[in-house]
């Protein structure tokens, strides 16, 4: 296993772990850069999902939103930005964003639809008011599939942080990048493997938010 | 828009040779893997403690980065095509099990036993019955795939100039010609576009029966309200 090798070199050389070049200060990076993006795709996917799946309107500007949105090549808006904007967060931050909020609001919209109408119209009739019956009724029973659009946002997001090093960021991508120019295989392989290794990192982080947050009830009846 | 088509000589290709290139690059995995998801999903099918397992496995290899996939497999296939397309392969087979297993599996029983009371055989049941039925959740997943398999090729710039039109976006960088990266995701994004207006009209033409809204194409066939209506117009089909 020759790609083995390489990542057992990558890893035992100290250089790779302090530094202006170590792999705590890149991972931190990387962290930075997904954390924020996905919070900014939240901060726009979720409320817009609740309500929209709360009324059941706009369900197909919706969909058209979303496939408009995924055509979009990430990559490509990524250099596109930093050709026009110049260096910075904002070109990085940009197609981050534009990949991660349609899983967020599909599967919001998707989860809050699923929602079984019945304890819903029960909550009604006891006179909850509205804001209570999304928060209290509907949020609680769709909260399994709410948690699979952040996670495969999350993931992607993770995932596509690595081209950040392209347009001359931080973040795990570097190694990658630097690598290839260097003819450093070594590098490269180590790079690809602490981002999957984030990457599965993520996964794991959401299996136990899932595990903490979803109600026993609605996990015994999915 | 002066010369806004012209791709520097270093590409090796025209406007058009790109574009093929890109196709070819990101339609053949898709096809690959919607090939190898059949049977596969027809398996999950037919033995249910398999397909928890499976899910798991795409879960975990759909949260591979598509870069590291890349360079990974310069170790094997060096910097090529082929590099660019087994990872597209692999995320479009990830894509498109579930969404076999749950078309396959959203066919009503009562139309399987009909099926089978008007002797059918495995096979002829499975091509004729469950597949026509399970076409609109296999058509969603497949826009997914070959959408996200369209904006991955360019990321194979990255290894050595395998990404198609995305390396126009290394040339507009070295150039300093913002107007090619436009022409990138302009022309990848049409692309793109294109193919999942396609897609939608494959669906339409196999599935004569649904109605002709957009309301049921987009569904995952979780709900059930729309279902019984086609399958019941299918085994009109059938009877005949």
């Amino acid at each position: 296993m020759n790609v083995l090798h390489f990542i057992n070199a990558f890893f035992s050389d100290s250089a790779h772990w302090h530094g202006y070049d170590g792999i705590p200060r890149r991972l931190l990076e990387h962290i930075q850069y997904s954390l924020m993006a996905l919070g900014i795709a939240a901060a726009i996917g979720l409320p817009v999902g609740l309500l929209t799946g709360h009324t059941g309107r706009g369900g197909n500007a919706l969909a058209f939103l979303a496939t408009a949105a995924r055509a979009l090549p990430s990559f490509g808006l990524l250099v596109l930005m930093f050709v026009l904007l110049g260096l910075g967060l904002l070109p990085v931050m940009i197609p981050l964003v534009v990949l991660a909020v349609p899983p967020i609001l599909v599967t919001t919209y998707e989860a809050m639809r699923s929602v079984d109408p019945s304890p819903v119209d029960a909550a009604r009739g006891l006179g909850m008011h509205e804001a209570k019956i999304l928060f209290q009724v509907e949020v609680p029973v769709a909260l399994p599939l709410i948690l699979s659009g952040l996670r495969s946002a999350a993931i992607q997001i993770v995932s596509t942080a690595t081209i950040a090093a392209y347009v001359s960021l931080g973040g795990l991508g570097r190694y990658i990048v630097d690598g290839l120019y260097q003819r450093n295989y070594e590098k490269v392989v180590g790079g690809a493997t602490l981002v999957a290794v984030m990457a599965l990192v993520t996964l794991g982080l959401f299996w136990t938010v899932n595990r903490v947050a979803v109600s026993p009830g609605v996990r015994r009846s999915g | 828009m002066n010369g806004f088509f012209d791709i520097p000589s270093d590409l090796q290709h025209s406007y058009l040779g790109l574009i093929g290139l890109h196709l070819k690059e990101a339609l053949l995995p898709v096809l690959a893997g919607l090939l190898i998801a059949l049977p596969l999903g027809q398996l999950c099918v037919r033995f249910r403690w398999l397909y928890p397992p499976v899910l798991g496995v795409t879960t975990v290899v759909y949260a591979i980065p598509s870069l590291a996939f890349f360079v990974v497999l310069i170790d094997y296939t060096g910097q090529s095509e082929i590099t660019v397309m087994i990872p597209l392969a692999l995320y479009s087979l990830v894509l498109l099990v579930p969404a076999i297993v749950d078309g396959v599996r959203s066919v009503p029983q009562e139309t399987l036993a009909a099926a089978t009371a008007m002797g059918f055989g495995p096979v002829r049941r499975y091509v004729q019955v469950q597949l026509p039925i399970a076409v609109p959740a296999i058509i969603a997943g497949l826009r997914v795939a070959t959408v996200s398999s369209i904006s991955l090729v360019s990321v194979g710039t990255l290894i050595g100039n395998q990404g198609a039109l995305g390396n126009l976006l290394a040339d507009a960088m070295f150039y300093h010609r913002p107007a090619l990266a436009v022409n990138s995701v302009v022309t990848t994004a049409v692309l793109a576009i294109l193919m999942d207006a396609a897609l939608v009209l494959v669906r339409v033409l196999l599935t004569p029966w649904m109605p002709r809204g957009t309301r049921s194409a987009r569904r995952a066939p979780r709900d059930d309200s729309a279902r019984p209506e086609p399958a019941a117009l299918a085994l009109k089909d059938a009877v005949r």
